[in-house]
């Protein structure tokens, strides 16, 4: 759709962010080389321009990074919570104090919008920093009975669509329940993490609490094989998370899940469209539909379903599609050349499986890795794309006609992370809520997160929650 | 039974409890169970009691086809109805006190003072875990505060089918404490009993059967826990596992089967060294809970200054 007026380029001044040309592993405090010296780079998904050098772990460092959290872990745990507390809310702080250099930087390794990072990404970082600060003299008091004790060493593997926020999800509980850690961040976004490392060392954080291991998986793999880590926590591909829960089976070792999704937003012809229209943008094109609580796949009442689509299709020819700095951005890039060549391939599968495929008219920049927003109508239950996660801007238009019919093409899947729900009626609403097996329901909103809301998954999309109080078990021995 | 010396007792056949009925094992086969003279376990120093069906692996996947057609009807019924017939099944257990007092005694070798003393224990376990039905989403569910105008809740629900493997020494007493709190919170469930020792656990089941249990919420099978359990670590619509009565090695490796589907594992902590009289606590009735966290728009009465 031609606009009338176009949009001057409103770009972030990247200079409040310097990225040097190298970065090390931090263990134990320091900054160092990977035992056998190797190391990566990391890019610029929506330039393809190298950002830095950053060091690859290997199995001798993860083993060095456990050791230093063992030892640390000694007398971190036996810290007062209230002193534990304190370091928890110095981190909070300096998060917020340096927020838009850190989502400036987000943005540049990860190719997500700044308007995202800035306003979603880098404010919840800091929330949940400062919820499970107030928490770690409060353990007591959680209902895991009179002095819940922590696990000892948690490791911890993250992906790449939320670096310093599924981080801020895994370290903070971790820290604040008297576990130290080491954290492995995705190979394609390591940087924000080792920016990281730097604020625990501006807070003072004593050696060894947080280590922070940038590499591939077969570090990842390392570390939750190693025999001194206590505790494991995941979130990624569910493929990755059924070969962890084989690998800790037998060991004892405390293990959490955040894995895939293929969520039902579920749109009745009483809902309010206009939020609705809204809420199914933000449900799959929030960071370019890679969010394994994305709502993928829309259900919506047959009578209203040529109406939703008509909106939809305007709504969704307003969206701007381009560099991740423009402050104006709502698209950004994916997030790596392997991750655009998953969605381009699955979305190649949905038109020739017979699906109708449709994209705004969209420009798309000439270097870097984009993918137009693409809606596919005329979806079965039975096509891939209504089965498989796509991760990345895809959306499945799928009708029904009774709230029952709803309830169960939504359940019909392997996932049970999130669903969506749109009415003006609140007992529907209530019961459909009810019916729906999934960890996380929206109802007339979506991807919605608060660090005192716990969120997690059903079935394949794994199991423990994080976030609030329930978020506190995981590392806790109850 | 009987004081008359001259009155031949009458025996039970026991069977398996699958979907309501009692159906032998579809594998023809059973194997021998004998009194215990020791709870250590003295095994072929003890008399015949019966024949025990010796479940298979189709056993295991009809109980499995049972528990799931239950599932719906059982979580969707209210917690105060669920603690409603878990306390009438209380009370048959009480009513079959002395049948359970002998079955324990020659099961775990105990004195009869003992035996009944397991027996008591056991039906207050059961009363205790009734009226916990209608409290556990208070205790573990609540509203989260979140920093924005939303109305949002998060509260407990079953996981599903879970696939229980029954302490394999305490026979009606660890049974119990293992059942009760997977059914109070919702769930269905497919039981294998102690291997050695399972007629308490299929004698628990004719009571089931009599008080108002909804047929498939609770299966019960006897036979080699390790064969029956296989099939149930791996069953695609198993949600959920409970290793009580697995050794190290089968625990290893049923976990290990439960991955596939990424079942909820809850481990043989030191099973048979745990008091099964001590105050059991809430873990084993979260074990096998969700957490479903649902959001709604609240408005913003308060952030846009109305007061009243």
């Amino acid at each position: 759709m031609a606009s009338a007026f176009e949009y001057a380029p409103a770009p972030e001044s990247r200079s409040v962010v310097d990225i040097a040309p190298s970065y090390g592993l931090f263990v134990d405090g320091e900054f160092t080389d990977a035992a056998d010296g190797k190391v990566f780079k990391t890019v610029s998904p929506s330039t393809e321009e190298v950002l830095s050098e950053v060091a690859q772990a290997g199995a001798a460092d993860v083993d060095r990074a456990v050791k230093a959290a063992r030892k640390a872990f000694e007398k971190w745990s036996a810290l007062p919570g209230a002193e534990r507390a304190k370091y928890l809310f110095r981190i909070a702080r300096i998060i917020q104090e340096r927020s838009r250099e850190l989502a400036v930087l987000e943005t540049l390794d990860n190719g997500k919008p700044i308007r995202e990072t800035r306003d979603a990404d880098l404010p919840l970082v800091a929330a949940h920093f400062f919820y499970y600060a107030g928490w770690a003299d409060k353990l007591d008091h959680a209902g895991f009975g009179a002095a819940p004790r922590p696990l000892g060493v948690a490791g911890q593997v993250i992906p790449w669509n939320f670096p310093l926020l599924m981080l801020a999800w895994k370290i903070a509980p971790a820290l604040a329940t008297g576990n130290t850690v080491v954290l492995k961040p995705a190979e394609t976004t390591p940087l924000s993490a080792l920016f990281f490392a730097d604020i625990c060392r501006q807070a003072g954080l004593p050696r060894g609490v947080v280590n922070i291991l940038p590499g591939y998986g077969d570090a990842g793999a390392a570390l939750v094989a190693h025999p001194d880590v206590n505790k494991v926590a995941f979130t990624g591909s569910t493929a990755v998370g059924k070969e962890i829960a084989r690998t800790v089976a037998g060991t004892g070792k405390k293990l959490t899940l955040e894995l895939g999704g293929k969520g039902a937003n579920i749109v009745f012809d009483d809902a309010p469209l206009d939020q609705a229209v809204e809420g199914i943008v933000t449900g799959i094109f929030f960071n370019q539909g890679q969010v394994c609580c994305a709502g993928s796949r829309l259900l919506v009442q047959e009578s209203v379903h040529d109406e939703v689509l008509d909106a939809l299709k305007r709504r969704l020819s307003t969206l701007r599609l381009g560099d991740p700095l423009d402050k104006n951005t709502d698209i950004g890039a994916i997030n790596s050349a392997e991750q655009l060549a998953r969605i381009t391939a699955l979305a190649d599968r949905g038109e020739a499986e017979g699906a109708e495929r449709w994209s705004p008219a969209c420009e798309l920049p000439g270097s870097g890795y984009w993918f137009a927003p693409t809606l596919f109508t005329g979806v079965t239950q039975a096509h891939t794309i209504a089965r498989d996660e796509i991760f990345g801007p895809v959306l499945s238009v799928l009708t029904f006609r009774t709230p029952d019919e709803a309830v169960a093409k939504a359940n019909n899947t392997q996932y049970g992370l999130s669903a969506g729900i749109w009415t003006e009626k609140g007992s529907r609403i209530l019961a459909v809520a009810s019916k729906l097996r999934a960890g996380v329901i929206w109802s007339n909103t979506f991807n919605k997160f608060d660090p005192t809301s716990p969120f997690g998954g059903y079935k394949e999309s794994g199991f423990g929650r994080e976030g609030g109080r329930h978020g506190l078990e995981a590392y806790l021995d109850v | 039974m009987s004081d008359r010396s001259d009155r031949l007792s009458v025996f039970k056949t026991y069977k398996l409890y699958v979907g309501g009925k009692f159906p032998r094992s579809e594998s023809g086969r059973v194997y021998e169970v004998t009194t215990r003279t020791s709870a250590a376990g003295a095994a072929g120093k003890g008399n015949w009691l019966a024949n025990a069906p010796q479940a298979s692996r189709k056993d295991a996947r009809d109980a499995v086809v049972a528990a799931r057609k239950a599932f719906g009807g059982w979580s969707g019924a209210t917690a105060y109805n669920r603690g409603q017939v878990l306390y009438r099944v209380a009370e048959m257990l009480e009513g079959r006190r002395e049948q359970f007092v002998r079955e324990v005694a020659d099961a775990e070798g105990l004195s009869k003072s003992k035996a009944a003393a397991v027996v008591d224990a056991t039906v207050d376990r059961w009363v205790w875990y009734a009226g916990w039905t209608d409290k556990i989403a208070q205790v573990t569910g609540g509203a989260n505060p979140v920093a924005g105008p939303f109305f949002n809740l998060s509260s407990p629900e079953p996981t599903g089918v879970v696939a229980v493997l029954a302490p394999q020494e305490s026979s009606f007493l660890g049974l119990v404490s293992v059942l009760a709190p997977v059914i109070a919170t919702g769930n269905t469930a497919v039981v294998i009993a102690s291997e050695r020792s399972p007629l308490p656990a299929l004698s628990l089941a004719e009571v089931l059967a009599t008080s108002d249990v909804p047929g498939g919420v609770v299966n019960v099978l006897s036979g080699r826990t390790a064969e029956i359990a296989a099939p149930l670590a791996a069953h695609q619509d198993v949600n959920a596992i409970d290793l009580a009565g697995a050794d190290e090695a089968l625990a290893k490796e049923l976990e290990i089967a439960a991955a596939d589907n990424l079942k909820r594992v809850l481990r043989p902590q030191p099973v048979d060294d745990t008091d099964w009289t001590a105050a059991p606590g809430t873990e084993r009735l979260t074990a096998f809970l969700e957490t479903k966290t649902v959001w709604h728009p609240t408005g913003s009465l308060g952030a846009s200054g109305s007061s009243y």
